[in-house]
């Protein structure tokens, strides 16, 4: 390959799509397959000008099932393969990604959710979360971050391919359309300069030798005969699942240290509005505290459940008609805690709005 | 090893398996027969080394196992865009794509559409059994008008649910310069493994997208014997596809 895209550290102002792009290049990934809808189209825009000066590949598929597939086959070709997409796109998405749970393919996509249900908007919204978590005909066997900001993109792009490689699960990068086409500042490097080494690759077929003189024949499937056949298999990848869980997990607390009138949960961008939302609070008189998971699968629950130990009440907010909440729900089941919402499908949520909530109560 | 199998074991292309033998496919089916004519082109061409193979869901993915080749079973009508993208990735991997009509040409047409037309190098090769085997015996697109199916028990009425595929001559009139396309048929193996054999070796010389389309037979779905069964491929099948080259680089359209 030829010099490498990003030397050093640089500090840039660029949308989130061109973040993903330059992370997907810093990265090393070698080849993005992708069909384009609002607002991911400018990561494919962006990669397919960068990509051919550092030897990387495109292919424009004939929709987002191709998309999906071709990606599967560049990844069991051995290469760094994603791709990207969102709202119907992502819908479409979910029968490749299940091949990818059950044969273990670490595929990356990055999602930029868009309003729905159906084509709804091209904006904004965090309605994705459900079919991103446990999309597809199967158990969840996925990994999603869902990022907050710009240096996220950046940051968990990169990491994507690694946690994807090195525990062999498809993973997701969940933006918003505002992070997507918002312009913000922050730091892009070369992964090494940081000490961030790159897993390698490694291809499931075309391996070296002639099969079945050499070595055996590489043979990867997803269909079973009996139950119990399937049943082994999924066992199997469940307890892989959970052991790697505890190490991928990822989260950031704020003020949770003390005991809480109110434990705000947001994830994604959401979670700049209850960061926003806590210094206001406390000229109000009010003790509040957020806790915002940046893996939503698996989720950080016994973070969740201890920082939710110390607050009267929780309060979720997120912009979608309870996805998260169901997550959360799941992560706090059994502990006696009210739970208020602010439920807001397809918008924004200001740290006022957030204030203005906790003040008026149930 | 009993004495037929001893007796059958010289027969075996040197690419497949013999550990999964025999294999899956009912008595009579004609998937077998191609496969043996797909392992006999691999052996010739002595690629047995650089060819992933990937099966579809339909009774092709009892193939899954069926060669000593880097193989990958999909889901239905997915084959042809695991194979891009493994191509894609890995240009000199020689790239396989096994499936039945309704995988090619119903919920996968879009694939085959689109691969054939961006000219994708890979080499794609689909069953016609006029029917679903693998789901019981439902129409296909390429049910003859009249057919009996699980879903027209009256028998195919094209006036309700349109006329059969003509899926190589389809391909054939999209596909660009470099493609290869052709009609062969379990009824003459020596034909077909030469079609097998030039969609293969198409995509070695990188000219572009290559798909056999194979007359086969589905005795246990059609409740057949083997005479009628010979009958339907022969007679039935034969007057309503064609078998033939329909592109051949370099040549002019034949048929
Ligand atoms: C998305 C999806 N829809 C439906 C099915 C059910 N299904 C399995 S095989 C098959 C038809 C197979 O017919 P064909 O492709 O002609 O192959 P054949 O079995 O005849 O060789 C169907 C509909 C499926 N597996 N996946
Ligand atoms: S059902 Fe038909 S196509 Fe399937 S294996 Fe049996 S004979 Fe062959
Ligand atoms: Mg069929």
């Amino acid at each position: 390959m030829s010099e490498k895209p990003v030397k050093g550290e640089r500090r840039v102002f660029m949308t989130g799509n061109e973040v993903c792009a330059w992370a997907a290049l810093a990265a090393e990934a070698d080849i993005m397959y992708g069909y384009p809808i609002t607002p991911q189209t400018d990561i494919m825009q962006y990669w397919t000008r960068l990509g051919p000066k550092f030897g990387r590949k495109f292919l424009q598929t004939e929709d987002e099932i191709s998309a999906g597939f071709t990606t599967v086959g560049g990844v069991i070709a051995g290469k760094r393969a994603f791709s990207a997409t969102t709202g119907p796109g992502n819908t479409l998405f979910q029968e490749p990604m299940s091949m990818a749970e059950m044969m273990r393919i670490p595929t990356v996509v990055i999602i930029p959710q868009r309003g729905g249900p159906s084509t709804a908007t091209v904006i904004y919204s965090q309605q994705e979360v459900t079919m991103t978590t446990f999309g597809g005909n199967g158990e969840g066997f996925r990994i999603v971050y869902s990022t907050a900001g710009h240096q996220d993109l950046y940051d968990y792009t990169i990491k994507a391919f690694n946690t994807a490689w090195k525990y062999r699960f498809p993973t997701f990068v969940l933006g918003d359309g505002y992070q997507a086409k918002m312009r913000e500042p922050l730091t892009i490097y070369d992964p090494a300069e940081r000490g961030i080494k790159m897993v390698e690759t490694e291809p499931l077929v075309g391996l070296p030798g002639t099969p079945g003189v050499d070595r055996p024949a590489q043979y990867l499937r997803n269909t079973y005969n009996t139950e119990e056949e399937l049943y082994d298999v999924v066992m199997d990848i469940a307890k892989d699942y959970e052991k790697a869980a505890p190490e991928i997990i990822e989260w950031q607390d704020f003020d949770t240290d003390t005991e809480m009138d109110v434990l705000i949960l947001a994830h994604g961008v959401v979670s700049r509005s209850a960061q926003g939302a806590l210094p206001l609070l406390k000229d109000e008189g009010i003790r509040a505290g957020h806790f915002r998971p940046i893996t939503l699968r698996p989720m950080p629950e016994e973070q969740m459940r201890r920082a939710a130990a110390k607050a009267k009440r929780i309060l979720v907010v997120e912009s979608a008609y309870g996805q998260f909440l169901k997550l959360v729900k799941q992560s706090l089941y059994g502990m006696d805690k009210p739970i208020d919402t602010l439920l807001r499908p397809g918008v924004g949520v200001t740290a006022e709005e957030i204030v203005d909530r906790i003040k008026e109560g149930r | 090893m009993t004495r037929e199998e001893i007796a059958l074991a010289p027969n075996m292309p040197k690419c497949w398996n013999p550990e999964t033998k025999p294999h899956k496919f009912c008595p009579g089916c004609g998937h077998g027969l191609a496969l043996k004519m797909l392992g006999e082109a691999i052996d010739e061409l002595g690629i047995q080394d650089k060819v992933v193979f990937g099966c579809d869901i339909g009774c092709s993915l009892l193939s899954w196992d069926f060669f000593n080749l880097d193989s990958v079973q999909t889901h239905h009508g997915r084959t042809t865009p695991v194979i891009t993208g493994i191509k894609r990735a890995r240009p000199e991997i020689i790239g396989i794509a096994y499936m039945g009509d309704g995988g090619g040409y119903a919920i996968g047409a879009q694939h085959l559409v689109n691969s054939a037309t961006r000219n994708e190098k890979v080499t794609a090769i689909l069953i016609n059994n006029t029917n679903y085997g693998m789901t019981g015996g439902q129409m296909a697109p390429t049910t003859l008008p009249g057919q009996k199916t699980e879903t027209t028990p009256y028998g195919r009425d094209p006036e309700e649910t349109g006329y059969p595929t003509l899926g190589p001559e389809m391909v054939a009139s999209i596909a660009r310069e470099g493609a290869y396309v052709a009609r062969g048929s379990i009824a003459n193996l020596r034909q077909l493994k030469k079609y097998l054999k030039k969609a293969i070796q198409n995509q070695i010389d990188g000219n572009g997208f290559s798909f056999v389309e194979v007359m086969s037979s589905c005795p246990t779905n059609w409740r057949t014997n083997a005479k009628e069964t010979w009958s339907f491929v022969e007679k039935d099948m034969a007057e309503y596809f064609h078998v033939g080259e329909f592109r051949v680089p370099g040549q002019k359209e034949e048929k």
